[in-house]
């Protein structure tokens, strides 16, 4: 029985890196169900789109597609850094952890500014589905679809993204707290999954949201 | 099994090809390439999920556990999309009352 009095081991394991490997893949167990949850959108989607082709193009039309480019580029940014975050506390160098900490939040907050000036736009140009949508073109009411789409998915990304900045701000104070070491880094570990899979999320809206019919 | 440190310069050039396959989709779906345009930019939004997969989120480097973990949520969202589009693209097939 190796070990059982390391002080960061939990006393189900037989070895750090056992515990390391079991956390991991309950992290990735619950990014399945992620899958699965953002995959429930995704079908309303891939449902919606053929039937209502002409429409879907034509609302899409109203996004900004520099707006939305620039976020693409600012949450790839945010999950390099994510990584490199991750890496440090591998290596047990805190003071780097603590800056690509703060590094990814900065870009994640970015992200979420730039998504409010894209909502503040929709709602200046009365694209929120509801009794005030107004929408000039063909089919304005599966145009409104495709807007109820948007702002359900890219809400519910959001979202995953305001927890993901809560979460790296704990990260933060636990690694001033000196309680990140090389021995023990599972929670940037598994934050920097959950990171990564909201950027893949992102991955996917941008070409089918912003993306459609732009010839 | 120990920790794999993957070297900065394996991170650094991930982030360039996903930033230039961010310019590359943008670019693409200014051609009007037909029905291509949705292959296009589904192919490329794929080939940055690996990337991302497989050297930001570790998976080359973890256990043959965790890759199951990872298929098997693909192989359920696949299971989900291709029996709800089954029913949806099936349906006017037949006409029966009741659909």
């Amino acid at each position: 029985m190796a070990s059982t009095s390391h002080p960061v081991l939990a006393h189900q394991f037989e070895s750090l890196e056992q515990q390391r490997a079991s956390t991991s893949l309950g992290m990735w167990v619950f990014l399945v169900t992620e899958i699965m949850f953002f995959g429930g959108l995704f079908t309303v989607y891939i449902v919606y789109r053929p039937l209502y082709g002409e429409a879907f193009a034509a609302a899409s039309h109203h996004l900004d597609i520099g707006l939305g480019g620039i976020n693409t580029a600012v949450l790839i940014l945010s999950s390099f850094t994510m990584a490199m975050a991750v890496r440090s506390a591998q290596l047990g160098r805190r003071g780097p952890l603590a800056v690509f900490l703060v590094l990814t939040m900065l870009l994640g907050l970015t992200f979420l500014g730039i998504k409010g000036v894209e909502y503040r736009h929709k709602f200046e140009e009365h694209l929120i589905p509801g009794s005030d949508f107004r929408f000039t073109g063909v089919d304005p009411r599966h145009a409104q679809l495709f807007f109820s789409l948007y702002f359900a998915m890219t809400g519910m990304h959001a979202l995953h993204m305001i927890i993901g900045v809560g979460v790296l701000g704990w990260l933060l104070v636990l690694t001033r707290r000196g309680r990140i070491s090389a021995e023990q880094y599972d929670v940037v570990e598994c934050t920097g999954l959950y990171w990564h899979f909201v950027d893949i999320v992102w991955i996917f809206l941008f070409p089918l949201l912003y993306l459609i019919g732009r010839h | 099994m120990s920790v794999h440190v993957v070297p900065v310069k394996t991170y650094a050039l991930i982030l360039a090809i996903l930033l230039s396959l961010t310019m590359i989709t943008v670019r693409v779906a200014f051609m009007d390439l037909g029905v291509l345009n949705n292959i296009a930019a589904l192919t490329i939004a794929v080939i940055k999920m690996v990337l991302v997969i497989l050297y930001f989120m570790h998976l080359r480097h973890s256990s043959r556990l965790t890759w199951l973990v990872v298929a098997a949520g693909f192989v359920w969202l696949g299971i989900l999309i291709s029996l709800t589009m089954n029913d949806y693209v099936s349906r006017g097939w037949l006409g029966v009352p009741g659909k």
